[in-house]
């Protein structure tokens, strides 16, 4: 790919190439990450809205309180580690959702009634 | 398959706007830009809250504290929505945070300005939020899924911030003499910054531009600059303020408002690190995580003791 000169964008300013990383002393405070979905009201499902990091699950449900929920935008929340769920690959897509494709007669459109069935 | 056949798959996506999502392929670039724009972004939401955290304690009101409060916690939220945007990309949230501290990661220059009375509060929500909800809004249609759903999420937010401030600075223009000068005042320090957060003008740079191709920005500076000139022009009117630029008038022609040249010395003063607050921000930021280290520890300490004891149980 070839190098290009960006433009200097809003909110995009180039990195000094100047300071150096600074090294952590230790990693034993890295709270791990977790996922946070939230039921907006009952009779809804739950939704995912982001993700965070705390020491525990109790920490986690707390932190996405605080969070996610500041405007009365749940009535529960779910929270799950992040490492614990499990992703379809992007790359097997055609495999995985494409035998649903050619089946159109699993949509109620699929079949043409007369006007006289209303509602069906 | 090839980069080169991977590259032009992706491309393909971008100008069907189909968005892109965490586990898919993306050019490396993409992904380096968008990690570096989008901690840029969380850094300016957490940074941001120190000069508005400096008038909590002396807000006027006990409502004007409240509403203070509750917009600084908003920014922490803000941070926090795009670091976790951020990972997604692959980027641990200690080095996206370590970068800030290195002075590796920028943030907004406009936080390196000082808040001096309590009408830049006001200033800052209409015209700083102001600024950025015009960026914002923009980012909501970025290509990349997780970014574009945070600019959602703040978004909704953001106009309780650029609201409030204006009426904090409409009560203020109603007041006293000295109240209405407090707000001319602000306004006139906050103006130019304010417009400078567009970034250099499109001219600067005559190469072609990826991060418009990939849809990572859909605007260029000078087209949201002149938006919000045109939108602050007429808003400043109900204030009864001036904004301080001689050679602001309407251009019945371009159906824009004209505008005075900004100081582009200042300008890149304050983006290399010589604004009047540069250090002590980053200061501020560096002592925070020093200091608050003892309390990610003992949270780890205790939540190992309650793991512990619910396995005895």
């Amino acid at each position: 790919m070839n190098i290009q000169i960006r433009k200097l964008y809003y909110g995009d300013i180039p990195e000094d190439k100047t300071g150096g990383a600074i090294v952590s002393k230790d990693t034993k405070s890295d709270w791990p990450l977790w996922e946070v979905f939230i039921r907006s009201k009952q009779g809804l499902d739950h939704k995912h809205v982001g993700s965070l990091h705390a020491a525990d699950a109790q920490m986690a449900i707390e932190n996405a309180r605080d969070v996610y929920t500041r405007r009365m935008e749940g009535v529960s929340i779910w929270v799950v580690e992040s490492k614990h769920i499990t992703a379809s690959n992007p790359e097997e897509a055609g495999e995985l959702y494409e035998p649903a494709v050619d089946k159109i007669y699993r949509h109620p459109t699929f079949y043409d009634l007369p006007d006289e069935v209303n509602h069906m | 398959m090839s980069v080169q056949e991977l590259e032009k798959i992706f491309q393909v996506k971008i100008d069907a706007e189909i968005k892109i999502e965490p586990k898919d392929w993306m050019p490396d670039a993409y992904r380096k830009t968008n990690i570096r724009q989008i901690s840029q972004h969380a850094h300016s939401e957490i940074v941001g809250m120190l000069p508005e955290g400096n008038w909590i304690s002396r807000a006027p009101s006990l409502k004007r504290k409240a509403i203070l409060l509750a917009k600084v916690q908003d920014e922490a939220g803000h941070g926090l929505y795009l670091y976790s945007a951020c990972e997604t990309l692959g980027i641990s949230r200690e080095e996206t945070i370590n970068d800030l501290h290195s002075g590796r990661a920028k943030y907004s220059s406009i936080f390196n300005y000082p808040t001096l009375t309590w009408a830049d509060i006001g200033a800052i929500g209409w015209l700083v939020d102001g600024a950025a909800i015009m960026n914002q809004v923009m980012l909501t249609r970025t290509s990349y899924g997780p970014y574009a759903r945070a600019m959602v999420r703040i978004c909704k937010e953001e106009s309780f911030h650029q609201r409030q401030g204006f009426e904090s600075l409409l009560v203020l223009s109603k007041g006293t003499k000295e109240q209405k000068e407090l707000c001319q005042d602000a306004i006139n320090r906050w103006w130019w910054p304010a417009l400078m957060m567009f970034g250099p003008k499109d001219t600067e740079s005559t190469n072609s531009d990826q991060s418009m191709k990939w849809k990572i920005k859909r605007k260029s500076n000078d087209e949201l600059r002149q938006n919000f000139v045109d939108m602050i022009a007429e808003q400043v009117k109900i204030l009864g303020m001036k904004l301080p630029d001689d050679k602001l008038i309407w251009n019945e022609e371009r159906r824009h408002y004209d505008f005075g040249e900004i100081d582009w010395n200042e300008f890149w003063n304050v983006v290399k690190g010589n604004g009047p607050c540069n250090k002590q921000r980053l200061d501020a930021r560096k002592k925070a995580w020093e200091e608050g280290e003892w309390v990610r520890e003992a949270a780890t300490a205790y939540a190992e003791k309650r793991r512990a004891r619910s396995k005895a149980a």
